[in-house]
């Protein structure tokens, strides 16, 4: 274990007596060069989303006939694109209600897979027993399997063993997604957990912990950040999925906001423009769960416990 | 309705641990004072539901929810409405999944007859509407092996050329009757000194190319005649029959020359959708493209013979004969419960056409459908032209063609001899080699 | 207008009370039955209560998949007759299939080097900074994009119109701006598919940045600190500090990266729905196995990926011994 060897191998007093130079390093690191190409980077990333929010506040005509940065010479501006999004009552269902179901998947569609994955990790990386490695390599290998594949075989067990109709059919959608981000959750979170330090695992052994102990009050705590990553990467692709929604929730009680976004620009693709404002309506959630999820990234919670 | 949501409330009390008790509450906006006369051949079937899935959404499937109101409150079946912009592959994940819907309509014949071991054949009454509301044409359209499974559904004319009845009034052009005319005109608009007489875009997603395919058949019907585009599409002749080729070379005289189109590989990258909407701008002079392109022209857009935007029939050779390409979606069933087969007598009535073409832009061969009820000057031309006992119709070839021709390779070679400038004969060859033996 | 019935919802509701009822049920008693488990040392009772919700779920939902599609990969389009390789043969001998598999080979190569080397800069670069949420965020903005709105997004950046007329895509004006003459840049091979994992790459990056940066947080500040007294300067400082501490994280980005890449599918769905020869084997599959009702070609497509994916795996394999090793 890297990590823990060398914090024990540096000696005490050195630590002490070095502010100036560590300053200085810190200085040279995240020097002006560097933030100059992380501005760089973050502009470039930037821009063809800024292009996409400037779109969606320009009627159909123009952006259909001239690029968005017409719209600092000539600026013309409307909601359009957004009431027509939000407001447009149709009878296949009203805006709120697709935003509700795709609350209503996302929710355990996160839940179950982050808490199986991380028990399933936590076996595979701190308890000893036989074809561990194997068992690992299957997981991490099936995350391979093209879920198109797996739509048929899943779809004909529901249908023959359990036959949900309406809300119901959300089950059958948290199902599908669990079952595929299973293996990329065990993955990440068994790289992370058998990275933790072994001696505080063997102290609170000795201590006389259990399993169930040592995963809820050692283990879990210590991969904070690696679960904050993870539950977030699920999140975004149950809320942007389209497919899984499509096969396993059929009907507007289970549809949610994908499906009414790949509706909205019309039998023949005739009202795109509509999407720009709806792209934007649909990344307001992932955005506020990535910003509340971020003071989980907490810095050096791994050194503190190995001193501790 | 009041007495209903309270009944609502007090069941969301004990939703979390009760809810399945809650579905049970469906729908029901009854007592409305719609005239059931007209849909009493259709039957009581009280508290039934039939799911129907098609590729029809967003405003027009708002527009078909509002049609099958009155039928629904007359007949007591619901009708849950499905539509997905994805349904050629949907369909088959969940035929296979065992998860069928009740009505499927299907976007082309040649994929309908694919599933036509799964679909329930019309019944004896059906089979009788159908006789007496559509064209002997139209009823094979819905026919598999001597079985009929479909009934016609919409249906579109293909053969239109938009133009702007603005520019030619205010330049003297008259709409052209004969080929050469056309081509006059063509080269007349083009010294009028717009650089690109044509516009023309085939980029369509993942279904890129088909515009050109639509092109090749209207010329195929043109350059080749009504016989030999019949045995060409069931591959009487082969793909690369010397005919097809006579018949690209034409379409290539005004796809592939760059004096009337401009840059010829941009029409590979140019959606069909925004192809034709230079005519607005006088950027470009003609366009052909189906009639319900009329949906692509912005609001405001006034399409009508004296207005923004129109269409004329693609003239061939000859101003005598009048081959029309055409295409439309078929309604079936995977199941055959009472209250299925009612929707689709419904589905196939004139009771639910004109009442369907009253609330938006609809075309339709059923004869019961009255062309006046159309929306728009371009769907009553259609109609007229679909009725038109001197044109001879002919159903879009790509779409009853086998999937792996049809919806496939016949896309992807017309896009490569658009974009990479591929030789006829390697093109057609090309198809003709995927063929299914 | 009233958008929202909220009585109409309230049967959702009750299914998501469901689902969070059942799903505290579940975990409260699967970490019930470990903490009544006798100690330590009796660990593989702990590890199949563990592993059991798990192991069930990919066997229903993956195994059995996985091995039926390598089943139907010997049968007819139908699934009904066995037609021994002829599925693979037909795969190999194609050449518009062979140039799917070309592509998705520089899929593969591409882009988890790419988006993991520029997260990687960039989650150092923004390490400390006080913007670095805000800095973070920005990455990350593309990954909350579905791949509907992703496409809308890359059409005004690659978007053609002729010379002369009014550009809507951002890169085609540029190059109008400096003189040039306006590129179709989604329809030449093999340039088309470098336009393709640009966007990917776009997508991606965030994830690699997130990750990564999680773990440079991770880094124990004695060895930085410790690293800084020995007078290291910012290069040595990322090859001999910074990177072999956060090896593990690299390694997850780059092998999911190329999983993604292998599986990637929407993408070229909503660009170029795999025309001008950007197809790459996911999408190829999907079309063959649901727009042209081929199960046997679909499936051997499928099996294929998984034969790509072997590689990966005995790298993972042997970076496990080795990890196995230090211990």
């Amino acid at each position: 274990m890297t990590t823990a060897t060398v914090t024990t191998d540096q000696p005490e007093p050195k630590a002490e007596k070095g502010p100036g130079r560590a300053g200085r390093a810190k200085k040279r690191l995240t020097g002006r060069t560097a933030s100059l190409i992380a501005l760089v980077i973050a502009l470039l990333w930037t821009t063809p989303t800024f292009g996409l929010l400037l779109s969606s506040f320009r009627p159909e005509g123009e952006i259909k006939t001239n690029g968005w940065w017409n719209f600092f010479t000539d600026p013309a501006f409307t909601f359009d694109n957004y009431t027509q999004v939000l407001l447009s009552d149709t009878s296949s269902g009203r805006l709120g209600s697709y935003f509700f179901s795709s609350l209503v998947i996302t929710i355990p569609a996160v839940l179950f897979p982050v808490a199986f994955a991380s028990f399933a990790a936590y076996a595979l990386s701190w308890i000893r027993f036989k074809g561990r490695d194997t068992l690992f390599v299957l997981i991490f290998a099936l995350q391979v399997v093209p879920l198109q594949m797996a739509l048929v075989p899943l779809l004909q067990m529901f249908q023959a063993w359990f036959g949900f109709e309406d809300e119901q059919k959300f089950i059958q959608i948290w199902f599908a997604h669990t079952c595929f981000a299973l293996p990329f959750a065990v993955f990440l979170l068994h790289n992370f957990m058998s990275e933790l330090p072994g001696d505080v695992i063997e102290a609170a052994r000795v201590d006389g912990a259990n399993h169930g102990t040592i995963f809820r009050k050692i283990v879990l705590p210590l991969v904070t950040p690696a679960l904050a990553s993870l539950t977030i990467f699920q999140f975004l692709w149950v809320w942007n999925d389209l497919l899984v929604a499509l096969v396993f929730g059929n009907g507007k009680e289970t549809a949610p906001m994908t499906v009414r976004l790949a509706e909205l620009a019309g039998s023949r693709g005739e009202e795109w423009q509509r999407l720009t404002a709806g792209a934007f309506i649909s990344i307001v959630v992932p955005l506020i769960v990535f910003l509340a999820l971020q003071r989980y990234f907490v810095r050096g919670l791994l050194a503190g416990s190995v001193k501790g | 309705m009041s007495n209903m949501r309270k009944r609502w409330l007090l069941a969301a009390v004990a939703a979390v641990s009760v809810p399945l008790a809650l579905s049970a509450c469906g729908k029901a906006d009854k007592g409305g004072s719609a005239d059931c006369a007209p849909y009493a051949d259709f039957g009581k079937h009280e508290d039934t539901q039939v799911t129907m899935y098609s590729t029809v959404r967003d405003a027009e499937a708002d527009q078909l929810t509002a049609t099958f109101k009155d039928f629904e409150e007359c007949t007591g079946i619901e009708i849950k409405y499905e539509g997905n912009g994805d349904f050629e592959a949907q369909i088959g994940i969940r035929v296979d999944g065992g998860n069928a819907p009740d009505i499927a309509v299907f976007p082309q014949p040649g994929l309908m007859a694919k599933f036509a071991g799964k679909l329930k054949p019309a019944s004896e009454k059906l089979k009788s509407i159908v006789t007496a509301n559509y064209s002997k044409d139209w009823q094979n359209y819905g026919t598999v092996n001597g079985t009929l499974y479909g009934t016609s559904f919409d249906a579109n004319v293909k053969s239109f050329v938009w133009y702007s009845p603005k520019l030619f009034k205010e330049k003297g052009y008259a709409v052209p009757k004969t080929w050469a005319e056309l081509i006059t005109l063509t080269d007349k608009i083009k010294a009028d000194g717009i650089a690109t007489p044509w516009c023309a875009g085939i980029e369509s997603g993942e279904a890129t190319g088909w515009p050109a395919t639509d092109w090749l058949e209207d010329m195929v019907l043109r350059t080749a005649g009504p016989e030999t585009y019949d045995k060409w599409v069931k591959h009487e002749i082969p793909f690369d029959d010397p005919a097809i080729a006579t018949a690209l070379d034409r379409v290539g005289s005004i796809l592939r020359n760059q004096d009337y189109v401009g840059k010829v590989s941009a029409i590979a990258t140019t959606s069909f959708q925004a192809a034709g909407l230079p005519i607005l701008e006088n950027k470009c002079g003609l366009h052909r493209q189906a009639s319900f392109y009329a949906a692509q022209w912005p609001q405001g857009t006034k399409v009508a013979e004296d207005g923004d935007v129109f269409a004329f029939y693609l003239p061939g050779d000859d101003a005598a004969k009048k081959p029309i390409l055409g295409a439309g979606q078929f309604v079936t069933a995977f199941t055959d419960r009472p209250e299925v087969e009612a929707v689709r007598q419904y589905l196939a009535s004139g009771v639910f056409f004109n009442e369907r073409m009253k609330k938006g832009p609809f075309t339709t061969a059923n004869k019961q459908a009255d062309p006046n009820n159309a929306t728009d000057p371009v769907i009553k031309l259609s109609m007229q032209l679909l009725r038109d006992d001197t044109a001879t119709f002919r159903f879009d070839g790509s779409d009853l063609m086998p999937a792996e021709v049809g919806s496939a390779k016949f896309w992807k070679e017309m896009t490569a001899w658009i974009a990479e400038g591929k030789d006829t004969k390697a093109t057609l060859a090309a198809i003709e080699a995927a063929w299914p033996k | 207008m009233d958008q929202i019935d909220i009585l109409d919802e309230l049967p959702k509701f009750g299914q998501l009370g469901i689902g969070v009822v059942a799903f505290v049920l579940v975990v409260g008693f699967l970490l019930f039955l470990v903490d009544r488990l006798p100690g330590f040392d009796k660990g593989r009772f702990a590890a199949a209560v563990f592993l059991f919700p798990t192991v069930l779920l990919l066997a229903v939902g993956l195994l059995f998949p996985a091995l039926r599609t390598v089943w139907l990969s010997f049968f007819d389009k139908d699934g009904e007759s066995f037609v021994g390789v002829a599925n693979y043969t037909w795969m190999f001998k194609d050449p518009d299939i062979r140039g799917v598999l070309g592509n998705t080979l520089i899929w593969v190569i591409a882009v988890p080097i790419l988006s993991a080397g520029i997260g990687l800069i960039y989650a150092i670069m923004i390490d400390r900074l006080k913007v670095e949420a805000l800095a973070k965020a920005l990455v990350f903005l593309p990954m909350g994009i579905s791949f509907v709105g992703a496409g809308i997004i890359w059409r005004f950046v690659y978007a053609y119109k002729p010379e002369g007329e009014d550009q809507i895509g951002l890169l085609n004006q540029i190059v109008v701006w400096l003189g040039g003459e306006p590129q179709q840049w989604l329809l030449n091979p093999p340039w088309n598919t470098f336009f393709l994992i640009v966007v990917m790459v776009w997508i991606q990056t965030g994830f690699a940045t997130v990750v990564l940066s999680a773990s440079i947080k991770a880094i124990p500040t004695e060895i930085v600190e410790a690293a800084r007294l020995d007078g290291v300067n910012a290069w040595q400082m990322f090859w001999r500090v910074t990177v072999p501490s956060i090896r593990p994280a690299i390694v997850v980005v780059l092998v999911t990266m190329s999983i993604a890449a292998l599986k990637l599918f929407d993408l070229v769905r909503t660009m170029t729905a795999g025309n001008f020869k950007t197809s790459v084997i996911a999408n190829e599959m999907y079309t063959q196995a649901f727009r042209l009702l081929d199960k046997g070609h679909g499936a051997a497509l499928a099996v294929f990926l998984f034969v790509l994916v072997t590689p990966i795996i005995f790298y993972q394999v042997r970076a496990m011994r080795a990890r196995r090793e230090e211990r």
